[in-house]
């Protein structure tokens, strides 16, 4: 009779949750995006086994305990100034990987000013923008990305551009300026296109190690919580609005690279 | 020995450069020298003052309510110092642009005619040179040879060919500098 | 080698920069203490040294660049004045917070808002009280002249590291503009990143297989544990007590004190020098540490003097700590100017002798 010791073999392992995340369960809502993230990001960093050489920083927001589930060296920021303490740990020890990981809010309202200071420096770092056009951890606010006419708490009645501005499109922005070598826009609601952030986040990494410059990445994600939906509904409402405003794809490559749109 | 002087004109006069020289000279001469700026927004044209001192002691206050020696280059500066100057002190002044002469009785007044000199000579960017040469013409606490010494201190090196000019503006200075 | 040159305190204090071994500077210009960054432009110590210069996109950046470069061990610094350090306050809770070393200098101007760019010391309680939000104190050295500028920056960063507390030096316009005679420390070089992991074992300067991952965090969701967090910073500045230091000039004898520090203590040291010559027994102290205080010695010296006379340019922050150690033994008089305005000896022992 066949037992399950007998199927547990290295030769069918299809698949193993990465040993840098730490054991503590993840205090993400259900159907988050933000855990498929940190796994994949601990996943490159395991595979590239930089482990020693890689720093993370923290945000403000719901990714604030980022260090809490990645075994990595990590720091946490104040609000919205990741990219700064990003700058100076690359620059006190270039050889090493450092990362932040930051929010609509924290990079694209309160922390403008240093992400595109950073970026135009062509600071030696990655940046991973979680893209849910929302505050999440303040219980549902309008963020600088809200989309015309979504509803959150501070836009009850939908979000009106006259009176609230235009969501800003900071991806966009930053993949203008000269520092930065890597910008792509991606997500993770369906396996294909969780194989396709980690492969970008894999490329920044590697990019990080030639000293390429600033490696920029948007996953555009979900907030079934601040959405008040169910997980199912928040990625379909993600594909049929957000994607129209947030379109997924490389907005830049490193120059010897064909660009894609 | 202690030398408190006041040095004020017009920015751009070379105000803070002399004072800078007159420091550094000090220096060259194992004194304490502090050298106290006024600054403001204006880099050219605005008024401009620098407290000097120069002393065998510690220094104490570099801001000061009276000098021994006050170098005036302007009716401003002129209106504001002169009744700063110490009884027994000495005022030092460029009559170029001066309405109102300086009238106090209890002091000594020199007048310099630096910038119509320096005009003549084609020197008028090393003016405060041959002002500073007055200065050590009638207060010989600085030898020139450690006032050369701070010029080259405070020049930057591109600008060292200029220095045997500046020594024949300051021995000009010594030698026009009148008492009044 | 030591070396004797005439600098403004600004350019000292940035010589010394590079002279102590530190690891970055991120600075923004403002009047009257842009000469720091200027200075060390011109020094290209990032081609010496290797020390990190960089002109940032604000003081916000700058003061958190300076937590990135701390929580991983490095010796940083940035320098401000007024309005711009109360721009970095945030930054300077969180490295509080956070417990980690940091140098940041104000060269004070006069306030409030853009105020003028003349020299205050307006920002003392700022300064000595914490300045941003929480429970927190800085170490703060208040240098009286360009050779301090220049010697408390090894001596700020001992203290910083000692106790993982950012240390502040609290300089004006007066100090920092003003030109002098200094002798300049010989230069220590940097540590490595091997010599920095050995002395800061808690640094984040990547996760060895032999320890547990470094976490530089301000954040702690659990009152109770954060009550005893911010419970051990307070056990940590108790300690600091051992750090105080304050000079003395002609107190043997004095029968009226004055208590001023920083660019008013010079001034104040010239009013002991006329007021003696007149024959009047006046003595100066000047707290060189404002956080810790010299309370204790000050509340001995109100046993012996028949007042004290407390000057600041402002319009009286000092003097409530002054007012606190002397426990009402004598009469505390206060003379300030504020808004940039700035007071003569002369004027100063006017207002002592009526109060004689």
């Amino acid at each position: 009779m066949i037992t399950y010791k007998d199927i547990i073999k290295p030769e069918n392992l299809v698949y193993r949750r990465t040993p840098l995340l730490t054991q503590k369960t993840l205090s993400f809502c259900p159907g988050c995006g933000h855990g498929t993230v940190h796994r994949l990001i601990m996943e490159v960093v395991e595979e590239m086994n930089i482990q020693q050489d890689t720093i993370g920083i923290a945000p403000v927001g719901c990714s604030v305990l980022a260090y809490e589930f990645m075994d990595i060296d990590m720091q946490q920021a104040a609000h919205g100034r990741a990219t700064a303490l990003a700058t100076a740990l690359s620059r006190l020890m270039p050889n090493k990987y450092v990362f932040t990981y930051q929010g609509d809010g924290d990079l694209a309202a309160i922390g403008t000013a240093e992400t595109i200071h950073a970026c135009n420096r062509g600071e030696n770092f990655i940046i991973i923008f979680i893209n849910n056009g929302i505050y999440g951890m303040t219980g549902g606010q309008m963020a600088p990305t809200t989309i015309p006419d979504m509803i959150t708490t501070t836009s009850p009645y939908g979000r009106d551009t006259k009176i609230m501005g235009n969501p800003l499109k900071i991806t966009e922005l930053v993949a203008q300026l000269p520092g930065t070598c890597y910008v792509t826009r991606q997500s993770v609601h369906t396996p294909n296109n969780v194989r396709k952030t980690k492969k970008a986040i894999r490329n920044a990494f590697e990019y990080i190690k030639q000293k390429k410059g600033t490696c920029f990445i948007e996953v555009v994600s979900n907030c079934p919580s601040g959405w008040r939906m169910t997980p199912l509904q928040a990625n379909k409402w993600m594909e049929e609005n957000m994607f129209k405003h947030y379109p997924l794809g490389d907005l830049k490559v490193p120059s010897n690279e064909n660009v894609k749109q | 020995m202690t030398e408190e002087i006041i040095i004020a004109g017009f920015g751009g006069q070379g105000v803070l450069m002399m004072g800078k020289i007159i420091a550094y000279a000090g220096i060259m001469q194992n004194y304490e020298v502090s050298w106290m700026p006024s600054y403001g927004p204006e880099m050219r044209g605005g008024t401009a003052n620098v407290t000097v001192i120069v002393s065998d002691e510690r220094i104490s206050s570099p801001i000061l309510n009276e000098y021994d020696t006050a170098i005036i280059l302007n009716q401003p500066s002129l209106d504001k110092f002169e009744k700063t100057v110490k009884p027994g002190g000495i005022l030092i002044y460029d009559p170029n642009g001066i309405l109102r002469h300086p009238e106090r009785k209890d002091i000594s007044i020199y007048k310099i005619p630096a910038t119509e000199e320096a005009a003549k000579l084609g020197l008028t960017k090393i003016f405060n040179m041959m002002v500073l040469g007055g200065f050590l013409k009638i207060k010989p606490i600085l030898s020139v040879e450690s006032v050369i010494k701070g010029i080259e201190k405070s020049l930057p090196k591109r600008h060292h060919k200029l220095i045997p000019q500046n020594k024949e503006a300051i021995l000009k200075g010594m030698e026009i500098i009148k008492l009044v | 080698m030591s070396e004797v040159k005439l600098m403004k305190g600004n350019e000292a204090f940035a010589e010394a920069l590079i002279r102590a071994g530190t690891d970055a500077y991120f600075g923004y210009p403002i009047t009257p203490q842009s000469e720091v960054v200027e200075y060390l432009m011109s020094q290209k110590p990032y081609e010496t040294t290797g020390m990190v210069v960089l002109q940032c996109e604000s003081e916000v950046a700058a003061i958190n660049m300076c937590y990135g470069g701390a929580g991983a061990g490095f010796k940083v610094a940035t320098s401000s004045s007024s309005p711009g350090i109360s721009l970095k306050q945030e930054g300077i809770s969180y490295l509080a917070g956070a417990e980690l070393p940091a140098l940041i200098l104000n060269v004070a101007r006069g306030g409030p808002g853009l105020g003028t760019i003349q020299p205050a010391q307006s920002d003392y309680f700022q300064a000595t009280k914490g300045g941003g939000h929480g429970d927190y104190r800085l170490f703060v050295l208040a240098p009286s002249s360009v050779q301090e500028m220049a010697d408390f920056v090894p001596l700020a960063f001992d203290v910083a590291f000692k106790y993982r507390n950012p240390a502040m030096i609290l300089s004006d316009g007066i100090i920092g503009q003003m030109m002098e005679k200094v002798t300049l420390f010989e230069p220590i070089p940097r540590r490595s990143l091997e010599q920095i992991e050995k002395e800061c074992p808690w640094a984040t300067t990547g996760k060895k297989p032999n320890r547990e991952r470094n976490i530089i965090t301000s954040l702690d969701l659990d009152p109770i544990s954060q009550e005893k967090h911010v419970m051990k910073l307070k056990e940590k500045y108790e300690k600091m007590q051992a750090e105080l230091r304050y000079e003395e000039i002609n107190t043997d004898d004095a029968e009226y004190l004055i208590v001023a520090y920083g660019s008013s203590a010079r001034i104040c040291h010239k009013v002991v020098s006329i007021a003696r010559k007149q024959g009047l027994k006046v003595g100066l102290l000047r707290p060189i540490t404002l956080f810790p205080f010299p309370y204790k010695r000050i509340n001995e010296l109100a046993n012996k003097v028949k007042h004290i006379l407390v000057t600041e340019l402002s319009l009286g922050q000092m003097v409530e700590d002054v007012k606190l150690a002397v426990e009402g033994k004598v009469p505390v008089y206060f003379y300030g100017r504020t808004g940039g305005a700035i007071y003569t000896p002369v004027e100063i022992l006017e207002y002592l002798k009526t109060k004689l």
